[in-house]
């Protein structure tokens, strides 16, 4: 089979270099002739945009039976089952609309993702997403060895499909929200390195939107200044920002500042691509209108930055603390083995890298992040991760227990604050 | 002793947020809670039920694959030994279709959930079967032992 060409990762480039934002929803769905019409219509958005393809949760899960079943008695699923539908199928899904001007991902959410990446071969594309820790821990229950070992054996599935395979580390937006930015960081920056030990080339590092816009534009210039360093100054790479994907503002008011600070953010922090949601995100999932809307409006506020303020000094302050704790796990994960994956394992084994509220086995759930009294995302405790005393914030104090309420809070915080305006957590 | 709450959501439902804030909401309400995590197969359910004999079964579930799963859920636990009338609930976002979410929940019901609530509607509701179940608990463990 001939390879792919890279359509996703020069349509990036492009765009990066016209100095173009690039913008792509979320989208998936289970009948054929609709996930064609959907992407049909972000083919023709007047801007430059991706397409879509989002996978169901039984494919995400492996559970190829249900998935068969479901399509077979007309049940509508939560996304497109590609490992289900033939290659005929899907590359009748494709045909005529995906090409250089329209590169097409799939995005899974798999810990296990081998029939996922033989189907997205086998269909002709070039892009997917995904990690051996982002699609493992936070998703379920399979042991992060194995996720590691799958995501291994899938990385070099890409690379020996051709050099034009592009994956997108979601190791930045770990459980969606309520996640200090130094560890999300590291992670999409530990999956890029592994994805290159195991010979990719092109590939993408990620970040979530948080609670504070300083502190996000400040998270992305350490994303990038590491990554420059750890990958290479070079095209091979960019980043990719995402509107935020917790608990979403109610009002159309309050959801369209949301998505048009996230648009913002992304270009002030010199994101080249952006992961769209919509206004109706609360309430359902969105119709493909409501995503071509979301996808010219985020573009354009994004173009029109002119309004939003930096406060240089805060974002650089804010900076610094990102950087030093994300240095911090970078170097204790490195030196903890030269195999990349084998650190991964290690560092979780150990506590030294401890994510937040993630319920898996083998995160060691030591840790608890808080929103501050400034908005910005951080740590309650930081569990056994071995962060040096001058780099322990002292306003990390214990907290005490935290209630459903608080957590409720905590969890509603960018939904109060964009439909209500509130100032700060009370 | 305390109520026993089993906590636990769909197999192919990955979300960890609603767990977490069930988790605390039934310990501040008088249980202990065992949390399974998300994505949680029939058989490891089953088994969880087996070891820990849970007062009442938790079912979280927010991806929209509930109506289908929740109801093969109920029919696969239900055949654990002494399961057959612990009380299970279910709640979140049913389906994919907030429209047809309240039809999907009587048929949950009928498959054999105590109660099916979509969305948060239904909490006042919820809190009070629970202090029914820790209540039921409380009564049966100062009766006197059968003859």
């Amino acid at each position: 089979m001939r390879a792919s060409p890279a359509y996703f990762h020069e349509f990036v480039t492009r765009c990066a270099r016209q100095g173009k934002l690039v913008v792509q929803p979320r989208m998936g769905f289970s009948d054929a002739a609709r996930m064609r019409q959907g992407l049909q219509a972000v083919a023709h958005a007047p801007v430059p945009s991706i397409g879509t393809i989002t996978l169901d949760s039984f494919t995400r899960t492996g559970d190829f039976t249900s998935a068969r079943h479901a399509v077979a008695n007309g049940k509508t699923l939560n996304g497109y089952p590609i490992v289900t539908y033939s290659d005929d199928d899907n590359r009748a899904l494709l045909a005529g609309i995906r090409g250089p001007e329209f590169p097409v991902q799939v995005r899974h959410g798999s810990s296990l993702p081998e029939e996922i990446f033989k189907a997205t071969i086998r269909a002709g594309l070039d892009a997917t997403e995904g990690g051996p820790i982002s699609y493992c821990l936070p998703y379920g229950r399979v042991p992060l060895e194995l996720s590691i070992e799958s995501w291994a054996r899938c990385t070099r599935l890409f690379v020996d499909a051709g050099e034009t395979y592009h994956i997108e580390s979601f190791g930045g937006c770990m459980m969606g929200q309520l996640c200090p930015p130094s560890i999300l960081v590291a992670i999409t920056l530990a999956e890029a390195l592994f994805f290159r030990q195991n010979g990719l080339k092109l590939l993408s590092l990620s970040l979530a939107q948080g609670t504070h816009g300083q502190q996000d534009i400040a998270a992305l210039r350490v994303l990038r200044q590491l990554g420059e360093e750890l990958l290479g100054r070079d095209e091979s790479w960019h980043i990719v920002f995402y509107t935020f994907m917790g608990k979403f503002p109610e009002t159309y008011h309050g959801a369209r500042s949301l998505i048009e600070e996230s648009a913002k953010i992304a270009r002030l922090g010199g994101a080249e691509r952006l992961i769209v949601k919509t206004v109706k995100e609360a309430h359902q999932i969105p119709l493909v209108e409501d995503n071509l809307n979301a996808l010219e409006w985020s573009y354009y506020s994004a173009c029109q930055s002119a309004d939003f303020f930096v406060d240089e000094a805060q974002v650089q302050q804010a900076a610094a603390v990102i950087m030093a704790e994300a240095r911090f796990l970078l170097d204790t994960l490195l030196n903890l083995s030269a195999d990349i994956g084998q650190a991964m394992q290690r560092a979780f084994a150990k506590g030294y890298w401890d994510l937040p509220f993630c319920l898996h086995p083998n995160n060691y759930g030591r840790s608890y992040a808080r929103i501050q009294a400034n908005g910005y995302t951080g740590w309650a405790s930081t569990g056994n991760i071995p962060f040096p005393r001058q780099l322990v914030d002292t306003t990390r104090a214990a907290s005490g227990r935290l209630s459903s309420g608080d957590l409720f809070k905590m969890l509603s915080y960018n939904q109060l604050r964009f439909d209500a305006k509130v100032p700060a957590l009370a | 002793m305390k109520a026993l709450a089993l906590l636990t959501t769909v197999p192919s439902d990955a979300h960890n947020w609603n767990l977490i804030f069930m988790q605390l909401l039934l310990e501040e309400n008088g249980f202990t809670v065992i949390n399974l995590g998300p994505c949680v197969p029939y058989d490891l359910l089953a088994s969880a039920c087996l070891k820990h004999n849970p007062d009442v079964v938790v079912v979280s579930t927010i991806n929209g694959h509930g109506f289908i799963e929740g109801k093969a859920l109920i029919t696969e636990t239900r055949k654990v030994p002494g399961l057959a009338d612990t009380p299970f609930f279910i709640g979140g976002k049913l389906s994919t279709d907030a429209t047809l979410s309240h039809l999907y929940a009587v048929e949950l019901e009928l498959a054999g959930y105590r109660k099916a609530f979509n969305g948060g509607d239904g909490l006042p509701d919820f809190l009070q079967q629970l202090e029914q179940i820790k209540s039921r608990k409380t009564t049966l463990s100062v009766l006197p032992p059968p003859r």
